[in-house]
């Protein structure tokens, strides 16, 4: 956990200043097979990625795909039955060896997981204390200034009921950027959002990730959401999940709601379209319970 | 290639059961739970060492398989459980149903039942050999008391939170009261059914052997008793034994009773 | 209560919504859900009913399926007042509500079973027709909870269905499915529409997914709720997802996003929590309107205003 650098640079004046090299991914032939009770099931197949330092990934396939695997793999939950994964060049993780879970590779999950009984100031300086590499006090003013920056004042004192679903996911992502992680990863943070509150926080991620330029290696299910976010879309099949289309979103930076009119951005969705909705089907007829 | 799941019976999830690592260990522990226990014995350790051991435990049970009288008393207390339990089942789920869906009934009925209920199924011992012309129905009355009020408390928890959703999709679709009753509310409550079943098995066991410690000559509560009085210490812990297997057979017997009656419970 | 107006009046509406109020709650815990609200449903026109959430279209939805009664107001059925619920006003809900204990085949062939009106040769033959339909032959004898949830949502389409209902009244049904599920979903259900034609009331927080279905889009107030505006949807059917693109779209979109800004500020004032977000929303897609700033214990208020909790 590096607590030299402290919260992000969020100050950084350059819109296109790259993270100092830290959170690159190289994930190689990585197979997932699950054997509950006996039952043999291919999660995932021979996934290969290079994610750079700095890079917005993201990853969609239809619900039980098995793209939660990956994340999962990274952030140390999971093992993994075949190939690799290096990060900034040292193995994480391997059949043989289960990456530990740690705040340098934090997840924000689907299921909000502000504690109820802290307010958003105390949320957010959680993760530094706790890990001892600062004190509250200096962690409480270094918090008060990130949630400045990020457009979240005003709100320290609140509890997290008293606040909005939007303004809370906007919160959980902040306390999880206070930990300054090498990657930042998002399993369908937004999935249970109605659309109007999805494109507050979107954008709130966006503007983010302009500021910070960190490694992000976010999952849906929505084509439209991963266009709208990503840099690079890696678009999986049903399970076992394969790497169907990469795709490079040359749209450029920053990005806003109007994006979602330009012509580039429909060529882009067309072409992936046919590959999505070919899977999705699939998907719909298989009548697929989803793996937990 | 992925094995079919739940349907007939799935050896690879049995053998993986029996021979993981999670049965080894326990094996394990029993052994050396009982070496312990051994030890104690013989080398007199104060208390646990009072407790015959494990040798002469065993030594007794071999004599006792193959004693007619040992199995009478299994007979008879099992006799016992399941008059008991049946006759509650026959009254108590009719009963609970009535109670959960009528509220005239509830409001009538359920008072009373609410004095009786507290009142623990031993306690009604006396009253019971007092009233009933003989002891076996007097402790039958008993443990049928200790199933009985459970299934029905139960099966009025399961009528009265039903979620209103099913309710309303099964008026909408045109049910009349009979429909809504048996289509919907009986199945609803099903697996409380089997929750009061299951739990009031166990309370059976612990009422019947209880009662015939007090009131009985027979029966695998007695037979404990009386290997006390006459200081047969080996068989008291036979006894034991004998009550708390036959207990979990029962159970097991609810068990997958409860689940044939509710298929939609099961996991896939 | 208002006097139906003429466009309600028309035999062009089989269900009319005439002046209906309905609060909960005594005392101070009091709300008021509607307010006068009136609107017609036109025969054989899938009209879509969008609002903020929360502001009473499950109310409507109950008051519709004569789950619950009006505080005032009338509620009519081919001129007829409903009383109460039947199998001529069915609703799919949010969250499933197939029977659990009853396979897709029984759950689906419940109506006709319990309506006892047809053989049962009859309603199970068309049983299997409707199943086959949506694609769930082959899950005839499983359980609600072995099928996904959009399997779930089309047994409970066809459950609907068979009953041939004079109105269908859809509560969210496609909330919680992944947008891929969603998606198909709406096509299975829009193509349904567009066979069978029966008058349908859907609806939906989601402005994309109610035009893409609506004949007529009816906006909702925030509460107290009453219709704020009834928008014809000119797109033609079969609806096809390219036309989310055309111009007529965005017409319409347009003139119901600046509806809903309006109650979503009115939301916001009101001190509705979750009002913040939509505002936002509505803001960035507006032309030069500020943001608003995040109301927080710490935000320096103007004078006595109420803060938001």
């Amino acid at each position: 956990m590096n607590s030299e650098t402290g919260s992000c640079h969020l100050g950084d004046a350059s819109p296109t200043a790259r993270a100092t090299g830290r959170g690159q991914i190289s994930i190689r032939n990585v197979s997932k097979l699950y054997d509950p009770d006996g039952a043999r099931v291919l999660a995932m197949d021979n996934c290969s990625m290079e994610i750079e330092a700095g890079e917005f990934c993201v990853v969609v396939g239809p619900s039980g795909c098995g793209k939660t695997t990956l994340l999962n793999a990274i952030a140390g939950f999971h093992d993994i039955t075949a190939g690799e994964i290096f990060i900034d060049g040292e193995l994480l993780c391997s059949p043989e060896k289960k990456a530990p879970p740690g705040s340098d590779r934090i997840v924000v999950f689907q299921n909000g997981a502000l504690f109820p009984w802290f307010t958003v100031l105390e949320n957010v300086i959680f993760g530094p204390v706790v890990q001892g590499g600062i004190g509250k006090k200096e962690a409480r003013e270094k918090a008060r200034e990130m949630l400045n920056q990020m457009g979240l004042h005003g709100i320290e004192s609140n509890y997290p009921s008293e606040l909005s679903g939007g303004m809370r996911r906007r919160v959980e992502i902040a306390r999880a950027m206070m930990n300054d992680p090498r990657v930042l990863l998002l399993d369908e943070p937004f999935r249970a959002m109605d659309a109007l509150t999805k494109t507050v926080v979107q954008q709130f991620l966006l503007d983010l990730y302009d500021k910070c330029r960190k490694t992000v290696f976010f999952i849906t299910h929505d084509l439209e959401e991963a266009i709208f976010l990503g840099s690079k879309v890696y678009i999986m099949t049903t399970r076992p999940a394969k790497i169907k289309t990469v795709l490079q979103v040359d749209i450029p930076r920053p990005r806003d709601f109007r994006v979602l009119s330009s012509s580039r951005y429909m060529r882009l969705k067309k072409e992936c379209i046919e590959a999505v909705h070919e899977e999705a089907l699939k998907a719909f007829a298989a009548g697929e319970r989803e793996m937990a | 290639m992925p094995q079919g799941s739940g349907q007939g019976f799935n050896t690879v999830k049995l053998k993986k059961k029996i021979f993981s690592r999670a049965t080894f260990r326990g094996i394990a522990a029993v052994v050396v739970f009982a070496v312990l226990w051994e030890l104690c014995s013989r080398f007199q350790v104060p208390i646990i060492g009072n407790v015959p051991p494990p040798s002469s435990v065993l030594k007794e049970l071999g004599q006792q398989l193959a004693n007619k009288a040992y199995w009478l008393s299994w007979k008879d207390s099992f006799i016992r459980i399941l008059t008991g339990f049946i006759v509650a089942q026959i009254l108590g789920i009719p009963l609970g149903l009535l109670l959960g869906v009528n509220q005239t009934a509830r409001e009538l009925i359920y008072p009373v039942f609410e004095i009786m209920r507290p009142v623990p199924p031993l306690a009604w011992v006396p009253i019971a050999v007092i009233f009933w012309p003989t002891n076996e129905l007097s402790m039958i009355f008993v443990t049928f008391l200790g199933a009985f009020f459970t299934v029905v408390l139960n099966i009025i928890g399961g009528a009265r939170s039903i979620d209103a959703r099913y309710l309303r999709a099964a008026y909408s679709l045109g049910s009349t009261r009979g429909d809504i009753f048996w289509k919907i509310m009986v199945p609803a409550t099903l697996p409380s059914i089997v929750v009061g079943m299951t739990v009031g098995m166990g309370i059976t066991w612990a009422v019947v052997v209880a009662a015939e410690m007090i009131a009985s000559r027979s029966g695998l509560g007695f037979l404990t008793w009386q290997s006390y009085v006459a200081g047969d210490y080996p068989m008291i812990i036979i006894g034991m034994m004998s009550i708390g297997v036959a207990g979990y057979l029962s159970s097991a017997l609810i068990r997958l009773i409860g689940s044939r009656m509710t298929p939609w419970l099961r996991s896939f | 209560m208002t006097a139906v107006q003429p466009a309600l009046a028309s035999l062009a509406s089989q269900m009319v919504v005439d002046g209906v109020s309905k609060g909960f709650g005594l005392g101070i815990l009091h709300q008021q859900v509607l307010h006068d609200c009136s609107f017609g449903l036109e025969r054989g026109k899938l009209s879509v009913m969008i609002g903020p959430s929360g502001c009473g279209k499950t109310t409507l939805i109950n008051l519709l399926a004569g789950y619950e009664s009006p505080d005032s107001g009338q509620i009519l059925l081919d001129g007829k007042p409903i009383s109460g619920q039947g199998p001529d006003r069915l609703v799919v809900f949010q969250e499933t509500a197939l029977f659990p204990w009853m396979t897709t085949f029984e759950n689906v062939s419940y109506g006709p079973r319990v309506q006892r009106k047809l053989s049962r040769q009859v309603y199970e033959e068309e049983t299997m027709k409707l199943l086959e339909l949506v694609g769930l032959k082959d899950f005839k004898d499983k359980y609600p909870s072995q099928l996904s949830g959009g399997m779930q949502r089309r047994a409970e389409l066809v459950r609907a269905m068979i009953n041939q209902p004079k109105i269908m009244l859809m509560d969210e049904p496609f909330r919680g499915l992944d947008a891929m599920t969603r998606a198909l979903m709406q096509e299975y259900y829009v193509r349904l529409f567009e066979q069978h034609r029966g008058t349908n009331l859907f609806v939906t927080t989601e402005l994309e997914e109610a035009l893409f279905l609506a004949d007529r889009l009816l906006i909702l107030t925030n509460r107290p709720a009453h219709v704020k505006k009834v928008i014809e949807v000119g797109l033609p059917r079969p609806r096809e997802f390219s036309m989310l693109t055309s111009r007529e779209y965005q017409v319409c979109k347009q003139e119901a996003l600046e509806l809903l800004h309006e109650e979503a500020i009115k939301s916001f004032a009101a001190g509705v929590v979750n009002a913040a977000d939509f505002l936002e929303a509505y803001s960035r897609m507006g032309n030069d309107q500020a943001v608003p700033a995040p109301k927080g214990k710490d935000t320096p208020e103007p004078g006595n205003r109420e803060l938001s909790s």
